[in-house]
């Protein structure tokens, strides 16, 4: 079985057995490895019906959900409801990531997100240089199509962490091959285009 | 009337009849002392007994729900679009047994069937039950066929709330549990529209209390009014406007009241009228099922936490609701799924989109076609 490199990686963060959510499951493949390989139980998210279908088939258990609905946020699950809960590039995508955010931390004891990194040197080149909005294999799709709305770098989500009262436990940088290069762990905003980042709320 | 049998039907199907002898007490406190069940089977049971899926009807539904009885039949079974070989309840694969409730009109104990005390039809008399009484029959028609544990119980509207019924009183007896366009409970407008629709019946001059089969007449004014209403909740306001939309009978208005001028009167005369004479569903029947309805909450007896109420289930849960469904709306449905999370308990749920509100679960549709079938996939035999 091949799995996406971010997924493993994340999937190595996860404690077997545990219980977590997964919002925007897309077709249910992270989901339906943690089950094979360390006895996770759980639930996706997801919103696309051709994803539904398909997570249905692979046999974990998804629901439909809308995760830009702000009014809901994550009501559907109580408090401390997962020991994780996940987000795989969908950060970006989200109306009110801030509030997103606090609602996984309200249902899971720890978060996961991952999202690409608009603070790479290659974002700053297209701006900085040719006055556009980048497009790269992180970063496909022109401005006006693209799904991603809320776009940040790291020390963005960083600061939103420090501020919301969040304490990151550990951070992985990535290129699109997920792969971890020297520079990235030397200057991980200029040269990491993916970012991983496990958090919880930070202890009172 | 079919001029041959498609290959993705079950074909010619003949209901069969189980006598239970033995008195069964009802939630209401009242025992009925024998009574029998009729049932229609598709497909084959396997050697090891695992491939039993068992069908829960809605409101005016019954036993037949795939097929035809005989080649002159206008009509198939109520979910023959779902129900065959190759469709997500696959024939080839699963023993399905579909079950007509008691308290029915078409072949089970209800309020048509001689009263073994009096010597004429139970009429008003029948007791009311429960969807827990129809789960405790069925469980026994189960032992009867030599069934200890249903791959799966599935069932559409009122049909749902009896699936997830049993899920909660025999959680041992099923692996999956499917319910489809349903709810947890009836809502205080859910309630009123039966309540209106009882009132249409009990008011009607031929009603006779009940007992208008002494009397050789039946309430079809009534009964005409409450399938109207009825209808009206089952479809949506956008389908109703794609279907009808303000369409003239004669292209022309009449200023009067006796005919029915737009399509939509004329439709809903047609079926109030079809489901009153040519149907011959029964009066008595009819105001029972909505008392079923609306007595139906499980969560009643765990103060009001369906939570706790599913605290025990064991089958895995397939939830599905349609988007223009207003009767059991798709919120309904995610009640139930915020129930089974709430435990722990494996469910997927999906809102399907569709334009035929509630009846949507009975109509073809690709999107509910692929993900019903998915599901059923999965349910090892």
């Amino acid at each position: 079985m091949t799995l996406r490199t971010d997924l493993a990686l994340i999937s190595e963060w996860i404690e077997p057995g545990s219980h977590i959510l997964d919002l925007g499951c897309g077709d249910g493949t992270l989901l339906a490895y943690l089950r094979d390989t360390r006895q996770v139980t759980g639930y996706g998210l997801e919103i696309n019906e051709d994803n539904i279908v398909q997570c249905v088939k692979s046999g974990i258990n998804v629901i439909q959900f809308d995760l830009n609905d702000l009014d809901k946020g994550l009501c559907d699950f109580n408090e401390n409801a997962f020991d994780y809960v996940v987000m795989t590039q969908a950060l970006q995508t989200i109306g009110h990531p801030n509030f997103l955010l606090m609602e996984m931390l309200r249902v899971g004891k720890q978060g996961i997100v991952t999202f690409p990194n608009f603070g790479h040197w290659g974002c700053r080149l297209s701006l900085g240089f040719s006055g556009k909005m980048p497009v790269s294999p992180a970063l496909p799709g022109q401005w006006y199509e693209t799904e991603n709305i809320h776009l940040c770098t790291l020390r963005d989500f960083e600061n939103l962490c420090e501020e919301q009262g969040l304490e990151i436990l550990q951070r992985s940088v990535v290129d699109p091959d997920h792969r971890t290069r020297f520079m990235m762990t030397l200057l991980p905003n200029l040269f990491g285009e993916f970012a991983l980042y496990r958090f919880q709320r930070r202890p009172q | 009337m079919p001029k041959e049998i498609p290959p993705d039907s079950v074909g010619i199907v003949k209901p069969e009849v189980a006598y239970f002898d033995e008195p069964i007490k009802l939630d209401c406190g009242r025992t009925l002392p024998k009574y029998h069940i009729t049932y229609e089977t598709y497909g084959t049971l396997n050697a090891d007994k695992s491939n039993a899926l068992l069908i829960c009807h809605a409101l005016s539904g019954d036993h037949h729900a795939a097929g035809y009885h005989h080649m002159e039949d206008r009509k198939p079974g109520w979910w023959n679009n779902y129900i065959g070989p190759g469709k997500p309840i696959d024939t080839n694969r699963f023993f399905v047994i579909s079950s007509h409730n008691i308290g029915g009109c078409r072949g089970s104990t209800g309020p048509n069937t001689m009263n073994p005390d009096t010597k004429k039809p139970y009429g008003p008399n029948f007791p009311i039950v429960t969807v827990r009484d129809w789960v405790q029959t069925q469980h026994k028609l189960g032992q009867y066929l030599g069934i200890e544990k249903w791959a799966g119980v599935i069932g559409g509207s009122l049909g749902g709330m009896q699936a997830l019924q049993w899920s909660i009183d025999y959680p041992d007896d099923l692996r999956h549990c499917i319910v489809i366009a349903a709810a947890p409970k009836l809502t205080a407008q859910n309630i009123a529209f039966n309540e209106v629709a009882r009132q249409a019946i009990l008011r009607d001059p031929e009603f006779h209390d009940g007992h208008f089969y002494e009397k050789g007449v039946i309430p079809h004014r009534g009964l005409m009014l409450a399938r109207m209403l009825g209808h009206i909740t089952y479809l949506s306001d956008v389908g109703m406007r794609k279907k009808f939309g303000r369409e003239l009978k004669e292209g022309k208005l009449n200023y009067g009241f006796d005919e029915a001028e737009f399509q939509i009167e004329s439709y809903l005369r047609y079926q109030g009228r079809s489901f009153a004479e040519r149907s011959g569903f029964d009066a008595n029947t009819y105001l029972l099922m909505t008392k079923v309805l609306d007595y139906f909450d499980p969560a009643n007896k765990h103060d009001h936490n369906l939570g706790e109420a599913l605290a025990h289930v064991t089958a895995d849960f397939f939830v599905l609701s349609f988007t223009s469904d207003w009767r059991f709306s798709p919120a309904r449905s995610e009640e139930i799924v915020r129930a089974l999370t709430s435990q722990k308990k494996n469910v997927s749920y999906m809102a399907i989109r569709a334009n035929d509100g509630h009846d949507a679960f009975l109509i073809p549709n690709p999107v509910y076609r692929q993900v019903f079938d998915a599901y059923m996939q999965r349910i090892k035999v």
